[in-house]
């Protein structure tokens, strides 16, 4: 056993141990204390990822002195510290892009619980990425679902608690449907571990015995996820939610948690039940349509809405779509473009946050877009990180958007009506992300006379380098997606069974 | 199909905790009192709660606490569900305090817990300034 | 249908506010003050209008969702093995381990603590930071130092402490129950009980100290940097212990934790420290909950 394997478990534990400390210390501290641990829990990752690439290998690490049916189990192969990895980067440029509103958003005496949540967040993501136990998976997913809350409201305005109502309405009915799913799935299978649950379940379905109370648990697991990740028609919380909170946590919420339950989502699907189980079921199927809808509704809303933030908040709902679109059509071509589409999202949505929040400063604090005509001229940089974010998740090439609209139509072929509904459904979702998108980068970099281009006010550009690095990482997945295809490719041969 | 649901008669402890559920689920997606919903809620959990408990139980079977030394099986109900409705308890209890503490707050805030009202009173400030 | 947002992007293209060949419109910035007062077409009426609609569709999706999901749960029910059954998939190796070698391995007599404290300990580690998250997002929400003070509601409350009958009663039974509380704390790998059930009945004797004392008197006594430091200590303890012991046990190394004497009151390894760190945790949070929603402050 290499000390390696350790990683995955020493950046749950050390985030927990943060977490704690951060709740008894100053803020000052708390942040110190949470920039550490994303630079210590970033190595890790790395680290983890190259020796599994190098190596090849995927193994499952012991919580206890107690193996696979009766212990608690975590496990990585080259996808789990991917996705972590990838994780840990987007909280990290997040928080470091959006700390000067950290500071000016929420009070004084709180900003230390901003930490702890954000601490608190990251253990529950981490634990997401690695858990090879459903259960675990619940747990990690309460403590996901009230750290996003409570980065959600700490932001002190009457909007932001009604935002958490519907947030936590949403969430909760999500995690009650998962619960009652995990529950079922333990009641046919007598197992909570995955790889036993895989075996056991394929055993059944053979079998045909439970064959409804198994649909009806894959279903409910399927759709309680979903909720929680804001697929249509669930997705009316998004703008309220992103579009209120602090720039930091709406990055964090929409670029990361939401990743954290679909890929969750994903290991079961392809770790638990098993593809082929998982299509004749049904419910894959399902998943399409309702990605298809996603893709349109969210889009239409996103044209319909006035405020940026709204919109960039609704372009998330699309964004998903297009996830559960790609979960729906199966196969491994679909999954390695759902994989680069979650990469593109969370890489490019806290930008696009980030941005348009330092636009609206530089607009008198409006966010309302005939405010915004020529807010690109006053604030240059958030002008170009906008356009930049527009650009990738328009599709445009050489950015990361472009990659997996790329490789869900290469994905979509030969499989009957589905072709045509992919493709078309891509085609429209393109069309309207071009109307809405390229029409704001318009709006916010042809100022109305001249005198709006020189409007300034006191621009605060810490955390700039943060949105460089946004715009460099998009710019790597969109040229380097070949590298990371390979790295997906074989990922995948130790990730599905 | 009806071999498939030969269990209804013996289940009906699991219906009654399914029941339970959709109470629940229905006052959470009706209600328009958030504290009704908070309660709602609690009646969810209530039931997903009763649902794990029933299955762990075992006809005849004591409580998995080892007594005189039997360390058979065959006399201790399962412990595993035990176990699970003990969490879930804790998370339930964790998610209705911060609910209830969002419900006072935006009482604090809104002088209401109506959420038609509440989107009604949000949407005019947004559409018309302060209505 | 919907009426088109005038402010929208759509509204805005439509009515040629966006039009981006007229570069010299000049319409200056509007001053932040103006843009106040500024009234796009929606008047009340159509918001009580759209917002009927809306709940008109919904009401009807929710019930039609609703008839169905009760539909299939009942189905679904109908199909699991018989309640009750000795040969469900549950009664399988997995429970049987936890019952049959639960005691010799772990030393705990109570096989529920056993395997939630020693076989599948991560779950309840979580499920103790699922309290910590709570406790700091009700921390978040609820404390009202500094310009919030203003906004408490002021509530007709009860004076227990004139009634002599209850501060009487008060002051035999809160050392009782604080006795009881950690008898259920000290015997949780014995008998039923445990750091939840036992931390629980802890809190249960400070929240009833508060109520008849009054919450000045009570946060005078027990303070905020007590309550925060038992957090602490307790989680942290928890956390470190459980690392040596996922440590040691993923990397197969000989752990010096030993099971005991099953039955005696110090035995179990780490079982007994941790229900006492648990039931710690489980005191301090539920007591927060109750002087955050009763005071505004610890």
């Amino acid at each position: 056993m290499s000390f390696v394997q350790n990683y995955p478990f020493f950046s749950i534990v050390l985030s927990l141990l943060c977490a704690v400390v951060s709740f008894v210390v100053p803020a000052r501290w708390g942040k110190r204390l949470t920039y550490f641990l994303l630079c210590a829990s970033l190595y890790m990752q790395a680290h983890l990822l190259v020796f599994c690439t190098a190596g090849h290998v995927s193994f499952s690490y012991m919580m206890g002195h107690y193996p696979a049916p009766w212990g608690n189990e975590i496990a990585a192969g080259i996808i789990e510290p991917l996705m972590a990895l990838v994780f840990v980067i987007v909280i990290l440029l997040s928080v470091s892009g959006g700390g000067k509103y950290i500071e000016s958003d929420i009070a004084g005496g709180k900003q230390n619980l901003y930490w702890v949540m954000v601490d608190l967040a990251h253990v529950a993501l981490m634990a997401l990425c690695y858990t090879n136990d459903i259960f675990t998976g619940y747990v990690f997913i309460e403590i996901c679902t009230i750290a996003s809350c409570a980065l959600l409201c700490i932001r002190e305005s009457g909007r932001t608690l009604i935002a958490s109502v519907r947030y936590m309405v949403f969430a909760l009915i999500g995690s009650g449907l998962f619960l009652i799913g995990v529950i079922y799935t333990y009641a046919i299978t007598g197992h909570l571990l995955f790889p036993q649950l895989y075996e056991t379940i394929q055993a059944l379905w053979a079998e045909g015995t439970y064959r409804f109370a198994m649909t009806a648990a894959i279903g409910l697991m399927t759709a309680g996820l979903a909720i929680k990740s804001g697929l249509f028609p669930f997705h009316f919380w998004m703008p309220d939610t992103y579009g209120r909170a602090t720039p930091a946590s709406s990055g964090i919420l929409s670029g990361v948690v939401s990743k954290g339950y679909i890929f969750l989502l994903i290991k079961i699907i392809y770790r638990v039940i098993g593809a082929e189980i998982f299509a004749a079921s049904g419910v894959q199927t399902v998943l399409l349509l309702f990605g298809i809808a996603g893709m349109v509704a969210g889009s239409v809303s996103a044209i319909l809405s006035r405020r940026i933030t709204t919109m960039v908040a609704f372009s998330s709902a699309a964004q998903i779509g297009y996830v559960f679109m790609g979960l729906g059509m199966g196969g491994q071509a679909a999954l390695l473009a759902v994989f680069f589409q979650i990469f593109a999202h969370a890489l490019t949505k806290p930008m696009l946050f980030l941005a348009s929040r330092d636009l609206s400063e530089a607009s008198g604090g409006h966010q309302e877009f005939r405010h915004l005509r020529g807010a690109a001229h006053r604030d240059p940089a958030a002008g170009i990180a906008f356009t930049a974010g527009a650009l990738s998740m328009v599709g445009v090439p050489i950015f990361a958007g472009f990659i997996p609209k790329l490789y869900f139509a290469a994905a979509s072929f030969n499989m009957g009506w589905r072709t045509w509904a992919v493709l078309l459904a891509l085609a429209v979702s393109t069309v309207l992300n071009v109307l809405y998108f390229l029409y704001t980068a318009m709006v916010i970099w042809m100022p109305n006379a001249p005198e709006q281009r020189e409007y300034r006010v006191h621009r605060d550009d810490r955390g700039i380098w943060a949105i460089v690095v946004f715009i460099v990482f998009n710019l790597a997945v969109g040229l380097g997606s070949a590298g990371i295809t390979t790295l997906l490719t074989q990922g995948f041969d130790l990730f599905c069974k | 199909m009806p071999a498939m649901f030969a269990n209804i008669a013996s289940n009906y402890e699991e219906a009654v905790a399914v029941i339970l559920f959709c109470i629940g689920f229905c006052m959470l997606l009706f209600s328009r009192n958030l504290l009704k919903k908070v309660i709602g809620l609690d009646i969810m959990d209530t039931g997903v709660f009763l649902l794990l408990a029933d299955r762990g139980y075992i006809t005849g079977r004591a409580v998995p606490i080892i007594t005189d030394g039997v360390t058979d099986m065959a006399h201790y109900i399962n412990p595993i569900p035990a176990g699970l409705v003990l969490t879930g308890i804790v998370v339930s209890v964790s998610v209705s305090a911060l609910m209830l503490s969002l419900t006072v707050r935006i009482y604090k805030t809104y002088r209401t817990l109506d959420m038609d009202k509440l989107y009604l009173m949000i949407s005019n400030r947004r559409k018309g300034g302060r209505a | 249908m919907k009426k088109i947002d005038k402010d929208s992007l759509l509204g805005l293209w439509l009515t040629g506010d966006l039009n981006l060949t007229d570069r010299l419109y000049t319409d200056p910035l509007p001053h932040p003050e103006e843009t106040e007062k500024y009234q796009p077409g929606h008047d009340r009426k159509t918001a009580v209008r759209v917002t009927r609609c809306f709940q008109r569709v919904y009401t009807v999706c929710a019930a039609l969702l609703c008839m169905v999901f009760a539909a299939v749960m009942l189905l679904t029910v109908a199909n699991l093995p018989p309640y009750g059954a000795d040969d469900a998939p549950t009664v399988n190796e997995v429970a049987e381990r936890y019952v049959e070698k639960g005691t010799e391995e772990t030393g705990a007599v109570n096989t529920v603590a056993g395997m939630i404290l020693d076989y599948r300990a991560f779950d309840t580690l979580g499920e103790s930071f699922v309290l910590f998250t709570a406790m700091c997002a009700v921390t978040v929400l609820m404390n009202l130092r500094g310009k919030h003070r203003r906004l408490r509601v002021e509530t007709e409350t009860v004076d227990y402490h004139a009634d002599p009958i209850v501060r009487t009663m008060c002051k035999f039974v809160i050392p009782v129950i604080l006795v009881f509380g950690i008898y259920i704390l000290l015997n949780g790998h014995l008998s039923p009980g445990g750091g939840f059930s036992g931390g629980a009945i802890l809190a249960s004797a400070f929240i009833i100290f508060a109520m008849v004392w009054g919450e000045e008197r009570a946060s005078r006594t027990i303070r905020v940097p007590v309550i925060k430091g038992v957090t602490l200590c307790a989680l942290g303890f928890y956390a470190l212990s459980k690392t040596y012991s996922f440590f040691t046990g993923a990397n197969h190394l000989h752990s010096i934790i030993s099971p005991g004497v099953p039955g005696r009151i110090l035995s179990a390894g780490l079982i007994l420290p941790l229900n006492v760190a648990v039931g710690f945790v489980v005191c301090c949070t539920m007591y927060s909950f109750y002087m955050y929603f009763r005071r505004g402050e610890l």
